[in-house]
């Protein structure tokens, strides 16, 4: 039903030796929601969902998957998800037809419905012409393209999908999203990381983890209306790159970065802008006004994130 | 010798692997000092050609030459020259980070007497200094692929080939890795990039549109986009999926994708399909869209390039 609740994660927390990748984490995610969880590499989201897909213990804490709980019943949250790891899970010696037979005889189908399966996903991720190749010989793009198939064959109730399009090409990439949409608007629930700002407005909630904890969530939109997250102005300027030279250690600016022509540049509050502005004249990048912008989800995500 | 000289030189070039031809008699030339993107779908043949540039994979037909030096004839002289960081940069993960350069320095031949500063150097630069004595193994993401980068320009190459770069990198280490490479570009290298991410592409010189082994296009991402034959008009509204799904029966409409939380349609005119987008979408009873033409990006040229 949609709706309903399908993942549930109370202080889920998961150490590794002394260090604490997960550090008690917690969220419910929705069936038919379009879950997007964001964060730099390293900051505990691979291990989040390898938790939720029950492959790896939680230290402590609870997590429910369709209202199995992930520690002690790991095998009946296996039958019902489709989890795409982002390392590949592909046999580098089978066809891109054999994978996929593989995972139909892995999930129950069968015979017919199995064949049917397999021509709708070599179709639908358009692999149908290289069906006889082998995987281990596939461009990076289409081994995702691949192993997103063997993820979604069985129709699962949730999908757990770790970057499933890093690597792929702009246009496949939006192919990509139309079919999790699909999936989504039929009831499934999606839980996807990317590092694309531009598919995270795709989600319906967003969660950012940094260092283990959950810094910000909620829809695309309140993540850009949050506080903390500064007033971002727009520079246009022909010596944009000169710019972001001089802005690199001014310690009111969050963040900066360049959008096609134009610089986005992200200070603390409204009262900072006047004072960029005169320090863009000092340098010699005289600028009149510094129009404030709605943030990308990129600067909002620059802007909570920093380096260390 | 006043005349610009060229860093990549590509006349005619082909390579076929059995019956698939995976570089088409393509022609191309990247002047030295300039960031050159190359972007196209996955499958294109982009790993294929930056193989053949620097002299990895052997040509069939046609020539090139890089900073004056013709790869067929003398492989082993441009592979000394250029640096190369393919998709999967091997780094040794049981070897230090320091360890790691020290190998690559002595593949390249860097005397021992400059190692020291260059690799100074490169740590002070990438802000890697304080890690010189951890594991690769244990370096996050984002630093492995800083690492691998200094790897690649340990013997100080005068051109340089990066095959997507940042695939799978967050986006601030993203912003800090093209922060890098500006930085490299200032002081003349030449770089040749693969890249699926089009913010990226947008912030070089030059963008090359490959596609089933041919270039499609070629020329500075505003060339690229004033070239678009038509207009673009975005649609905001609530569902875009409905939307979408009425506009693509609109027989003015060429072409309508997801765009962050918009859609953008590819039409002839915008003065004559938007009173008829605007009725299309009422009758799907679609009544809070808002249309307006906006001013191509790189994307939106590149799916117009592809489209039929």
């Amino acid at each position: 039903m949609k709706g309903e609740t399908s993942v549930r994660a109370e202080s889920l927390t998961r150490r590794f030796g002394n260090f604490v990748a997960v550090d008690a984490i917690s969220f419910e995610i929705h069936s038919g929601e379009i879950w997007g969880f964001l964060g730099p590499n390293g900051a505990g989201k691979s291990t989040t969902i390898r938790m939720l897909c029950g492959v790896l213990e939680p230290s402590s804490g609870t997590a429910q998957v369709l209202g199995y709980d992930v520690a002690r019943d790991p095998e009946a949250v296996k039958l019902r998800i489709g989890y795409m790891s982002q390392g590949s899970s592909l046999w580098n010696d089978l066809t891109v037809e054999e994978h996929l037979r593989f995972y139909a005889g892995l999930f129950d189908l069968h015979g017919a419905a199995g064949r049917k399966a397999v021509e709708e996903w070599l179709d639908r991720v358009g692999l149908t012409e290289r069906r006889s190749e082998l995987a281990g010989e596939l461009p990076g793009g289409y081994r995702k393209r691949l192993a997103l198939a063997c993820t979604v064959l069985h129709r699962p109730e949730i999908l757990f999908l770790d970057e499933p399009t890093s690597g792929v090409d702009p246009v496949s990439r939006r192919e990509f999203w139309d079919l999790i949409v699909g999936f989504a608007d039929a009831g499934t629930t999606v839980m996807v990381t990317t590092h694309y700002m531009d598919e995270a407005e795709h989600c319906n909630q967003l969660a950012l983890i940094y260092g283990g904890r959950i810094v910000a969530r909620g829809t695309p939109d309140e993540l850009k209306r949050a506080p903390d997250v500064g007033v971002t102005v727009e520079i246009l300027s022909a010596k944009n790159t000169s710019i972001l030279d001089a802005l690199e250690d001014v310690p009111y600016v969050l963040s900066a970065a360049l959008y096609g022509s134009s610089l986005h540049v992200t200070v603390d509050r409204r009262e900072d802008v006047e004072q960029l502005r005169r320090l863009l004249g000092e340098h010699g990048f005289p600028v009149d006004e510094l129009p404030i912008v709605t943030p990308s989800l990129e600067d909002v995500f620059a802007a909570l994130v920093r380096p260390a | 010798m006043s005349e610009p000289r060229l860093a990549i030189e590509i006349a005619g070039v082909t390579r076929r692997f059995g019956a698939t031809v995976a570089v088409d008699r393509l022609s191309l030339t990247v002047a030295r000092g300039e960031i050159f993107a190359l972007v196209g779908p996955d499958g294109a043949g982009k790993t294929t050609l930056i193989r053949l540039i620097c002299g990895a994979l052997a040509l069939d037909e046609g020539e090139l030459r890089v900073d004056d030096v013709a790869v067929t004839r003398e492989p082993q002289r441009v592979q000394a020259a250029i640096g190369y960081m393919p998709q999967r940069f091997s780094l040794y993960p049981d070897l230090s980070l320091m360890e790691n350069l020290q190998f690559y320095a002595e593949i390249f031949g860097v005397p021992s007497r400059q190692f020291a500063s260059r690799a100074g150097t490169l740590l002070a630069d990438f802000a890697l200094a304080p890690f010189g004595s951890r594991l690769a193994g244990e370096l996050s993401g984002g630093m492995k692929q800083k690492l691998a980068l200094a790897c690649t320009l340990i013997h100080s190459p005068q051109t340089i080939l990066l095959d997507e770069p940042t695939a799978g990198v967050d986006p601030v280490s993203r912003r800090e890795f093209w922060r890098i490479l500006y930085g490299i570009n200032r002081g003349g290298t030449t770089l040749f990039v693969s890249t699926p991410y089009m913010d990226e592409a947008e912030r070089a010189h030059r963008v090359a549109f490959i596609t089933e082994g041919a270039i499609l296009s070629c020329g500075t991402p505003e060339e690229l986009k004033r070239n678009l034959r038509g207009d673009v008009v975005e649609v905001a509204c609530a569902e875009r999926g409905d939307a979408r799904r009425a506009l693509r029966s609109e027989p003015l409409v060429r072409s309508v994708e997801i765009f962050g939380e918009t859609l953008h349609a590819l039409v002839a005119s915008a003065a004559e399909a938007i009173p008829r987008m605007q009725q299309d979408l009422l009758a799907a009873s679609i009544a809070d869209a808002k249309l307006r033409e906006i001013p191509p990006s790189l994307e939106d040229a590149f799916v117009a390039g592809l489209a039929p």
